[in-house]
């Protein structure tokens, strides 16, 4: 079987500049979700050992994708499927959701999907729980280990006062979380064979049956206003007598 | 109005979206599945429960929790569905959306109505900005974030029966493992101690444990310190992927600010920032700055206070 990877590009977070409380994207590089590259590195770890054929790594975006995608190439992907569209960077998730689906139906032998449990920017986590209905697949989100036995996975899915190991048959959709690998940093060497490997890329306009009425209206999108006092004090006991000043301690 | 139906796992997250729903007004009925403690805790504070009593349900099979939910909306007649933004919730709002095709939005932290719009907040670029958005259309799926509302408490809350029958789940459970007993609560603390990726080795966390312990908070990290260094579970991460914290005070050591860190944290009442890089963008959104190095300031901090 193959592993579909599916990561988003996402403007660099650390780049961008707030200005006027409005984000400013002038200059900031593209890349991919941390979350995201987690989720790489568990295809690619499944590979490693035996229990998948090959990784595919499946993204949608405007055409700058064509050369963020290398990133993941280099990191392990064996092959990218790209769905191209000068609308889809930042789309909201019920197209992406489709878009996402659209390509996975193009794709041969896929046993699993794996995603970030949330996007590095909007950080919505809908989209995994999206394409699993659209396929009607069973799911597991927020996993923190992934086995591959058979045509089942075995999932430990990390809740906030519990793990839940539990089995799901063959093809699923899983999401996960940082905390179940590190993921690997490519080397200069396979960087520079990352364009080499084989890439599909499709039109967005070529896929049938999107529906793109927008479901969300943003009314704005602003940095929060912050009104901390920024008292530089010298010593540390002149920080304990502003926190005790305060009540604080 | 509309009609509203409530659906967590967790009571006091349902009491808290039952909150939510009055801001959002019209009437709301709050599905209960297999807990009849929920159930009469609901209805205690005011809730009109309806209860659903069947063994084929599994909470770990998200799919099947979603037809359960569209089903119960449709014999309610609720159009907007609230859930918690925990992660069984948000897991759970993307698959229910997509199935009665409704827009979604999680991690709502804040909601306004103005005129027919339900406007939500939601951080987004990683905690960079505040979104306010809204669901067009009248099927709206909406996860709410814990502790953005106070718990709901009424009166006159009522249990009703609910029947719908469903295939059993294909999703086997095979284990639940309980979190170790040292877990924590950093969301609900009223004081932290947050330490990131200045704090040079392992060996100085017991005097930051110390210090907390002086004076009654928890201590919590930056992510790199719990997923990188693992110096620290993951329940004691701040941040965008970790806990949102709104505490009464925050001292953050040797962290660098980032906004997927400072998203967690920027709610505090107080903030005090100690870091050696005068410059840190921490200290932008600190009510005190001290510029020094973490160790020595947590050394000084446990002589003075004994």
């Amino acid at each position: 079987m193959n592993v579909v990877v599916a990561m988003k590009q996402i403007p660099d977070l650390q780049q961008i500049r707030i200005k006027n409380r409005q984000p400013v994207f002038d200059d900031v590089p593209l890349t991919f979700g941390s979350i995201d590259k987690n989720a790489l590195e568990a295809g690619v770890n499944l590979k490693e050992n035996g229990l998948a054929d090959k990784v595919i790594v499946l993204s949608a975006g405007n055409e700058d994708l064509e050369d963020t995608i290398k990133e993941a190439l280099a990191a392990g992907a064996d092959e990218a499927f790209l769905i191209l569209g000068d609308d889809l960077n930042g789309a909201e998730s019920s197209v992406i959701a489709q878009v996402l689906t659209a390509g996975i139906k193009q794709i041969e032998d896929v046993g699993l999907i794996l995603f970030g449990e949330g996007s590095g920017d909007n950080y919505s986590g809908q989209v995994g729980s999206r394409v699993a209905e659209i396929l009607g697949w069973p799911q597991v989100g927020y996993a923190g280990a992934v086995k591959v036995e058979g045509n089942k996975a075995v999932v430990t899915r990390v809740l906030e006062d519990a793990e839940e190991v539990v089995e799901v048959s063959l093809p699923a959709v899983i999401t996960v979380v940082s905390g179940i690998n590190e993921a690997r940093i490519p080397s200069v060497t396979q960087i520079l064979k990352a364009g080499k490997k084989p890439k599909e890329i499709v039109e967005e306009d070529e896929l049938d049956e999107i529906n793109k009425d927008a479901l969300i209206t943003t009314v704005s999108n602003l940095a929060p206003e912050s009104d901390r006092k920024r008292v530089v004090v010298k010593s540390t006991a002149e920080l304990v007598d502003k926190l005790k000043s305060e009540n604080m301690i | 109005m509309a009609g509203i139906l409530v659906f967590s796992d967790r009571t006091n997250l349902a009491l808290e979206i039952l909150t939510a729903a009055g801001v959002i007004g019209g009437t709301a009925k709050v599905l209960v599945i297999n807990n009849d403690e929920q159930a009469q805790a609901l209805s205690d504070a005011g809730a009109d429960v309806y209860k659903l009593s069947n063994d084929d349900i599994s909470l770990a099979d998200v799919g099947q929790v979603a037809e359960v939910l569209k089903e119960a909306a449709e014999k309610l007649n609720a159009d907007i569905i609230l859930l918690s933004s925990n992660r069984r919730g948000k897991e759970l709002a993307g698959r229910l959306a997509q199935k009665i095709g409704a827009g979604c939005l999680t991690d709502v932290s804040a909601i306004n109505v103005n005129g027919d719009k339900i406007e939500c907040q939601r951080n987004a670029l990683g905690g960079a900005t505040v979104a306010t958005q809204y669901i067009n259309g009248d099927k709206k799926v909406i996860a709410v974030s814990p502790r953005s509302f106070a718990p709901f408490a009424g009166s006159g809350g009522s249990i009703n029966e609910i029947d719908i029958t469903i295939p059993a789940s294909t999703v086997k459970v095979l284990e639940v493992k309980p979190k170790a007993a040292d877990t924590v609560d950093i969301a609900a603390a009223e004081k932290l101690v947050i330490v990131g990726q200045g704090l040079n080795s392992k060996d100085d966390i017991p005097m930051i444990e110390e210090l907390a312990a002086k004076i009654g908070a928890e201590v919590a990290c930056s992510k790199p310190v719990a997923t990188d260094k693992k110096w620290f579970s993951e329940e004691h991460v701040v941040g965008l992927s970790g806990k949102i914290c709104k505490p009464e005070l925050a001292i953050i050591l040797g962290v660098s600010g980032q906004v997927q860190f400072t998203v967690g944290i920027r709610d505090a009442k107080v903030i005090a920032a100690v870091n050696t890089d005068e410059n840190a963008t921490i200290n932008t959104m600190a009510d005190y700055v001290l510029t020094a190095d973490l160790h020595e300031v947590v050394k000084e901090m446990n002589e003075i206070l004994g």
